[in-house]
């Protein structure tokens, strides 16, 4: 019998290796994987690298595995806000590598490498900064940049149910980077509200196939955190 | 002179939004734009975190942290609407199905030429989100902006001297002095506000513009 769920978080990330490259889902907090990134944080993993829209808010989750200085290196957006003082303060001082991504080419390189794509022409970027250096083409009288596929060794999503076979689905628009994120990863774990029995989701709205998910790890809402319906 | 207040820049920028459109609105200024929707035209809002048919924000004690906007902030979803993943989200803007995107800019050049996302300033952490996909993905491109810097500088400029976020991507210039459509001619002065000239407006502005044939004070 196949079973992907795993009973502790600390199970699930127990093989996470320095240097590794991880995945992490999440719109700012909507869909951060904050229990699993906890669990990273206390499995003491260092010199990652990082795949995130944002670079962390707060001092918590994401913002909290870059304070306990186990990241060399993130892939990311969109990291300057409100409150990315953590981020904001390792970069300055010259403590973090940040490849910074047009938002919708982080998307499509995540997309490409769960989807075996070698690379691809994108038009975002062209003639800006964030192009400069890369291979350029004009197809049917339109500039084109090429972009490469991001693969991860890991990925820690947050999703809302699954089953032993790794079926998911989200809440609203906290499945962001979630479904993406699992196809391009060697091994992806998703932390979920609830473990649901075979056959509970409806095979007409799993939103990512179990084939894209590894470890399936059921995560207790704190007291007071809002009822996920 | 009489300038255009955000409120009625953004109610101006909303007339021209048609029913049935797709539409992202930017951070900042542009989300204003959606409280002057006219509420007889069914327009989809986009918002590029994953979400067709937003809706207003939500009442108080009603956020749901999982349901936010592109800036992160609580909103609600209308009856129809629907979620989905980053990469569907960006190859809707991508991919030409988005009408209409409306951003805010540092400036324009003549040529349609976008900055908005970066000062270039020496301690500045550069931030791009989703900009350069907004500013090449939809079909019409509208800039929402005051005319001038605070310090008097036209935002409309023979060249960007900050760093692009997309070259001849605009289509449309709303200021507070202003509509103005990017054409391969040059600048065309569609309205400009009561009490101003056009020689004053040309003056203000600093880039040669082309006046149609029907602009008038608006």
């Amino acid at each position: 019998m196949i079973d992907k769920t795993v009973r502790s978080l600390e199970a699930a990330v127990a093989d996470v290796f320095d240097g590794a490259t991880v995945m992490i889902s999440g719109f700012g907090g909507a869909g951060q994987p904050a229990e699993l990134i906890d669990a990273l944080i206390a499995q003491g993993a260092k010199d990652l690298t990082i795949v995130n829209n944002n670079a962390g808010n707060g001092e918590v989750g994401l913002a909290a595995l870059l304070k306990a200085r186990r990241v060399r290196r993130i892939i990311c957006s969109f990291p300057r806000q409100v409150d990315s003082q953590v981020f904001d303060g390792l970069y300055r001082a010259g403590e973090i590598e940040l490849e910074l991504v047009p938002q919708g080419n982080l998307a499509e390189r995540i997309r490409a490498a769960g989807a075996g794509i070698g690379a691809f022409f994108t038009p975002t970027g062209y003639g800006t900064q964030l192009a400069e250096g890369k291979e350029t083409r004009v197809i049917d009288g339109r500039p084109y940049v090429l972009e490469y596929p991001i693969h991860a060794d890991f990925a820690l999503i947050k999703a809302l149910k699954g089953d032993r076979w790794g079926n998911l689905v989200y809440r609203k628009t906290a499945r962001n980077f979630g479904p993406i994120m699992a196809s391009a990863a060697k091994c992806a774990i998703a932390q979920v509200a609830e473990v649901v029995p075979l056959g509970a989701l409806d095979p007409e709205t799993v939103v990512t196939p179990g084939i894209f998910v590894q470890r399936v790890v059921p995560v207790v809402a704190a007291p007071g955190a809002r009822a996920a319906a | 002179m009489q300038r255009l207040t955000r409120d009625q820049i953004a109610a101006r920028v909303a007339r021209d939004i048609h029913e049935g459109a797709y539409v992202n609105l930017g951070i900042g200024l542009p989300t204003l734009v959606a409280n002057h929707l006219p509420r007889d035209r069914e327009i989809f809002l986009h918002s590029e975190n994953g979400l067709l048919g937003m809706g207003p924000a939500p009442a108080q004690g009603e956020e749901d942290p999982d349901l936010i906007n592109a800036g992160k902030q609580p909103v609600t979803i209308l009856t129809g609407g629907c979620y989905f993943h980053h990469a569907d989200s960006f190859a809707m803007m991508r991919g030409g199905h988005l009408d209409v995107c409306v951003l805010g800019a540092f400036q324009v050049s003549v040529t349609g030429d976008l900055a908005n996302w970066h000062t270039g300033g020496p301690d500045a952490i550069p931030a791009v989100g989703g900009a350069m996909d907004l500013a090449i993905g939809a079909k019409q491109v509208y800039v929402m902006m005051e005319h001038q810097t605070k310090s008097g500088e036209s935002k409309i400029v023979e060249r960007c001297s900050y760093p692009l976020t997309g070259i001849g991507c605009v289509n449309r210039i709303y200021t507070d002095l202003a509509v103005i459509d990017v054409t391969p001619q040059g600048l065309k002065v569609i309205e400009f506000v009561t009490d101003l000239t056009f020689d004053e407006l040309q003056r203000l502005t600093g880039v040669p513009l082309l006046r149609s044939a029907e602009a008038l004070p608006a």
